[in-house]
Formats: structure tokens, sequence, C-alpha cells
């Protein structure tokens, strides 16, 4: 219990600076092929999530997941709320429920495809799907952390030249050809936070 | 209030608090006090964006035993809305509809359709040809 505390404030703080360093850069992808406020709305969720960090870690881990979601799909706002919201919200819902044997890659497909369900998107729609689903992947191949974060950054990277379907971007059309997906690159961001902050921490 | 529950409710869910408010005032001077109405525009600061939180409470405030009908412009206020009406929770949310119409019209021919005393899935449907 002492230890699950310990995990989740300090991943929520690894999240929080990665986006905050990042904010300008993914509000300017999103200027490209959408409304250019992904870096804004990220750091607002994050700051939610941060305020209430202290009330978090005294959670067991599916609880403070849960009601992180929650506070994400509060704050962020746009489409990235409910997306990222319901990838938490059912990691926590799931990782109370699961079986004893079920290992977390396969409660981490089950909340994807929920994020898929929640957004109508597939594969390859140009949505931070084309990250999440990539990261499982890497960690049902039992990848190394390392090998998972640099996954999630070419995931994102092989977003450009995919047509976005889904969200704001989708009005482009062929437009939308070219510029990663600000969704996917802020995935890539917060995996990569999260896996070096693990592998700092908690070595494998 | 019993005449305040009789009709369905309508919500107006717009990335822009000036137009939801707007396409509020419009609805109100179509149809008065007797259809429930509320609005949602803008993030949790005000900003142009959505807000879920925000939208719940246009649900709660708009709400009628008969139903309620949401209007949205982009995709974000409909995922937004959607997320909104899990966390009304069951039953409730079975009787919470987003229309695919246009804001405006939509809005405002439902809370017309609304005020004679349609049922949801009534005013779902004739907002609803609108859209081809
Ligand atoms: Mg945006």
């Amino acid at each position: 219990m002492q230890g699950e505390s310990v995990l989740v404030a300090g991943l929520i703080e690894a999240c929080r600076v990665t986006i905050a360093a990042n904010r300008d850069h993914l509000c300017e992808l999103d200027r490209e092929i959408g409304d250019g406020d992904h870096g804004t709305n990220m750091q607002r969720g994050c700051e939610a999530v941060s305020a209430e960090e202290k009330d978090l870690a005294r959670l067991p881990l599916p609880d403070a997941l849960e009601k992180i979601g929650l506070t994400l799909v509060m704050n962020i706002g746009g489409a990235a709320g409910p997306l990222y919201g319901t990838l938490l919200m059912e990691m926590g819902r799931k990782l109370r429920n699961r079986d004893r044997e079920e290992e977390f890659p396969v409660v981490l497909k089950q909340a994807i495809d929920a994020v898929a369900r929640r957004g109508r998107a597939h594969a390859g729609d140009k949505t931070l799907l084309d990250v999440l689903y990539p990261v499982h992947d890497a960690l049902a191949q039992r990848s190394p952390l390392t090998d998972v974060a640099r996954r999630a950054e070419l995931s994102a990277d092989l977003t450009a030249p995919m047509k976005a379907m889904r969200g704001r971007a989708s009005y482009l059309g062929d437009r939308s050809i070219g510029h990663v997906d600000p969704g996917a690159s802020s995935c890539a961001l917060l995996t990569t936070a999260i896996c070096r902050y693990l592998q700092e921490n908690y070595p494998e | 209030m019993s005449e305040k529950t009789a009709n369905v409710g309508i919500v107006i869910v717009s990335h822009s608090p000036l137009v939801a408010q707007g396409i509020a005032d419009m609805v109100r001077q179509m149809v008065g006090d007797c259809v429930p109405l509320a609005w949602s525009g803008g993030n949790v600061r005000g900003e142009l964006g959505t807000d879920a939180g925000g939208i719940l409470r246009a649900i709660e405030a708009a709400w009628s035993d008969a139903g309620v009908a949401i209007f949205v412009d982009l995709g974000g206020a409909e995922t937004n809305s959607e997320m909104a009406i899990e966390m009304l929770g069951s039953p409730r949310s079975k009787f919470v509809s987003i229309c695919n119409a246009p804001l405006v019209e939509g809005a405002v021919i439902a809370a017309a359709e609304a005020s004679g005393g349609a049922s949801l899935a009534k005013v779902v449907a004739t907002a609803e040809e609108l859209s081809p």
C-alpha cells in the first residue's frame, strides 16, 4: 500500500512535468490540424490531477486510477478529456475486477478498446489509439521499457502520413496528411515519461 | 411544478458560451417557459471548448421525467455529452438523447415539438429530419 502511494504520486508528477514542458509543442501540433488547444487542455487536466495528488496517493491503485480518469474528464475538455478519462477509469475498473492471473497488458487492452468505442475510432484513424495499440503490443511482448517508450514515439511519428478520420482534423481531409496527431503525440510523451519513471525508480 | 416536468427538456452544448447562450435565447423566445431548457458552452474556464461537468449540470437543470434532448456543435461536444450522460447514471441516462441535427434549427424545432407535449422519441425524430 505504501509502495503504491509512492508510485501513484511519482507517476502523476512525471506526467505533469512532461506535459508542462511540451505544452506549446502540443498546441502547435493542434494548430496545424485542429483548434490549437491540446497543450493547454492537457496541462489543465494534469494540474487538476496534481492538485488531488495527496488524496489520490491514499487510495488503492484501482480507485486512484478511476478518480484520476474522472478528474481528467472534468478538466481537460475537448475530445481528449473523455478519451484519456475513459482509459484511466476503465483501467481502474478492470484492475479492481480482474482475475488474479490476468496480467497488466490484458487490463490495458480492455481499457484501450473502451477508448476506441468512446471515440468510435479504429487503428489508423490518426488518433491516440495509434500509439496505445503499439504500446500494448510492446508490453504484451514483454519488451524492455526503453523499447516501449521508443515504440510509442515512433508510433506517434507514424501518424503523420495518416489521414484523419475522427475529430476536427477530419474536416481537413487530405490536408491532415503530413502532420503528427497531437493526441498521439501527448500519448507518446506520457508513455515515455511513465517508462522513464519506472526504469529509474523500479529497475527490473 | 408538474407542468415543468411534463415536456421534454432541451440542452444546448457548444464550444462557445456565446453560441450556446444565444441559441438558448432563441429557443426561449419560441416556447417561453413551458420547456425545461439549459445550456453549456466553453470549457471549465469559460474559454472556447467543452466541459463534461457543465453538460452534466445542464442536463440536471433541464431535467424532465419525459426525457432530455441534447444538441451539440462539434465532435468534442458530442463525446463530452456522452460522458455526461454516463455520469448521470442509470436509469435517467436512458431518457437522454443526443440529436444528430443542426444546432440552431434542431434546438428550435425540437423545442417547438416539445412544447406541444411530444415524446422524447418524437422530439428527436423531428429534429433529426433536418439532417440529410
Ligand atoms: Mg483541440
